[in-house]
């Protein structure tokens, strides 16, 4: 059944590479959740791990993220091999990991503090993401006063804040409700072209996948593998409800779908 | 409070009964109650006496201690049992058997060990507070969320800053709720140790008046000793509302 797609590997990089992602291997004991995974990412670009549940797309961006360590393979990021975590990348947690005692700002601010910046300059940096992701007026809130939508956006001022290369985002829209997801997708798509960071993304939605991405990577489950390799060439510059209408878009999204449907029970 | 409709302020429930002891009281059935009144009229000349303040004195000074004891040992050893497993594998059964033992019969067993003085008095406290102050600052320190250490590694803190900064932040709602239950179990332990050993402060006084038949002086001793543990549990919820109130939803 694995009739994997040719891909483009470490010997053909292209210069903007700035993950490299060289024969990772990743086993829980007996389970094998990833085999041989070979990809990379460019600068300014989106990425979109995607994927049915239990495909390692999660694991996958802990290891670049250098939470979790690989069985095997490497992860070369900005030339260098990944050992552990650093600060050329950040992550935005599905659960947002805010910390409940301390205010927006100080939350936003907390990698900042992390790094042993002075108070009043990483304050300034956070009140100027947290101004970028749209939450002004916030600053002196605590995180179980926001709502869903508006906790993830602090995770994502806190990524934007210590200035990283790359941008590790782990499903943070799941907890979030519809409507706000949607304003969140092109929120986040304005962020992209604007701040030229590399972004990983990690969803199980087709939708947002193909509306985010400039390119999709399907895995398939047990064991986790690259089964496709989409670039949805979507205009981005038309307003989002004509996006979401686009025959490309709709044809992009089918075509995942077909892709995945033997996956579903 | 509502009854028929009339609004009617908290403290009458306490002002009723206290109408019903009076007049009890007053009928002279039984010596063990006698009016309200001289209850309090005896607690305000017992609170003057030398007496009562070397007990208050030496009941102050032996749970102060027991409580910092169990605090001091409780609250490391709770962290230290939810951080590591080898840890919580030494002491997790001994910490469960002791939180729910009926205490009160060692305290014999300990006035062979310490003597009949404030010393058992003391171990007494500690006995009786410090098991749940471990339970509690461990379940505190296991239901950090692991994706809050993680967001701690990925910005890249050591493990001494996620300790200090997340770990110990994380599980202090648990921890404080742990004291509060312990300050509680300490006052009982510092009444029943005094009993026991009974020529020492409270216990002294309670021995006493009870031989004496002094009940007025008995009673008013009693609702002190109540009204203080009430004090104080109110004083440390109030302190956990305001930490609770920022550690908020999780």
């Amino acid at each position: 059944m694995a009739n994997p797609i040719p891909l483009r590997t470490a010997d053909n990089a292209t210069p903007d590479a700035v993950v490299e992602v060289r024969d990772i291997c990743k086993r829980y004991g007996d389970v094998e959740a990833l085999r041989g995974i070979n990809l990379q990412f460019e600068r300014g670009k989106l990425t979109t791990l995607l994927g049915p549940s239990g495909c390692g797309k999660t694991t996958l961006l802990k290891i670049i993220a250098g939470l979790v360590p690989a069985t095997s393979g490497q992860v070369i990021v900005n030339g260098r091999q990944v050992t552990g975590p650093g600060p050329e990348r950040a992550f935005v947690f599905q659960d947002f990991a805010l910390m409940p005692w301390a205010t927006v700002l100080r939350n936003v601010a907390f990698g900042l503090e992390l790094k042993g910046m002075p108070q009043a300059e990483r304050h300034r940096i956070a009140r100027h993401y947290i101004n970028e992701v749209g939450l002004s007026g916030f600053e002196e809130k605590y995180p179980h006063e926001l709502s869903g939508g508006m906790r993830q956006r602090v995770g994502i001022a806190r990524a934007f804040s210590v200035n990283a290369d790359v941008l590790l985002l782990d499903e943070p829209f799941s907890a979030v409700d519809e409507q706000n997801r949607r304003k969140f997708q092109e929120d986040l798509l304005r962020l992209v072209d604007k701040e030229r960071k590399t972004f990983l993304f990690v969803t199980h939605s087709i939708e947002e996948a193909v509306y985010v991405s400039d390119r999709i990577v399907l895995l398939s489950p047990r064991p986790g593998r690259v089964s496709q390799i989409i670039e949805p060439a979507i205009d981005r510059s038309a307003a989002p409800d004509v996006i979401r209408r686009d025959k490309g878009y709709l044809d992009v999204v089918e075509e995942i779908w077909q892709g995945l449907r033997q996956y579903a029970e | 409070m509502k009854l028929f409709g009339i609004k009617i302020p908290m403290m009458t429930s306490l002002i009723f009964w206290a109408l019903v002891w009076e007049i009890v009281g007053r009928m002279d059935v039984i010596f063990l109650i006698p009016p309200m009144s001289s209850i309090i009229a005896a607690g305000f000349g017992l609170v003057q006496t030398g007496s009562w303040q070397n007990a208050t004195l030496i009941t102050l000074r032996t749970f102060v201690l027991g409580m910092a004891m169990a605090i001091a040992v409780g609250v490391p050893l709770g962290v230290a049992m939810g951080r590591f497993k080898i840890v919580d594998n030494i002491f997790g059964l001994w910490v469960n058997m002791f939180v729910s033992a009926p205490l009160s019969a060692l305290v014999p067993v300990l006035m062979i060990l310490f003597g009949l003085g404030e010393t058992t008095v003391f171990v007494t406290v500690f006995l009786f507070a410090v098991w749940i102050i471990v339970l509690d600052a461990r379940a505190g320190v296991m239901q950090v969320p692991p994706s809050l250490i993680e967001m701690g590694r990925c910005y890249g803190a050591s493990r001494f800053t996620i300790f200090t900064k997340i770990i110990l932040l994380s599980a202090l709602p648990e921890i404080l709720a742990g004291i509060r239950i312990g300050l509680i179990r300490g006052v009982k332990g510092v009444v029943i140790g005094q009993i026991l050993v009974s020529i020492i402060g409270y216990g002294e006084l309670f021995e006493l008046y009870s031989r004496s038949f002094d009940m007025e002086r008995f009673w008013a001793l009693t609702i002190i000793l109540f009204a203080a543990a009430m004090v104080l549990s109110a004083v440390v919820e109030h302190f956990e509302k305001r930490i609770e109130y920022y550690a908020g939803a999780r």
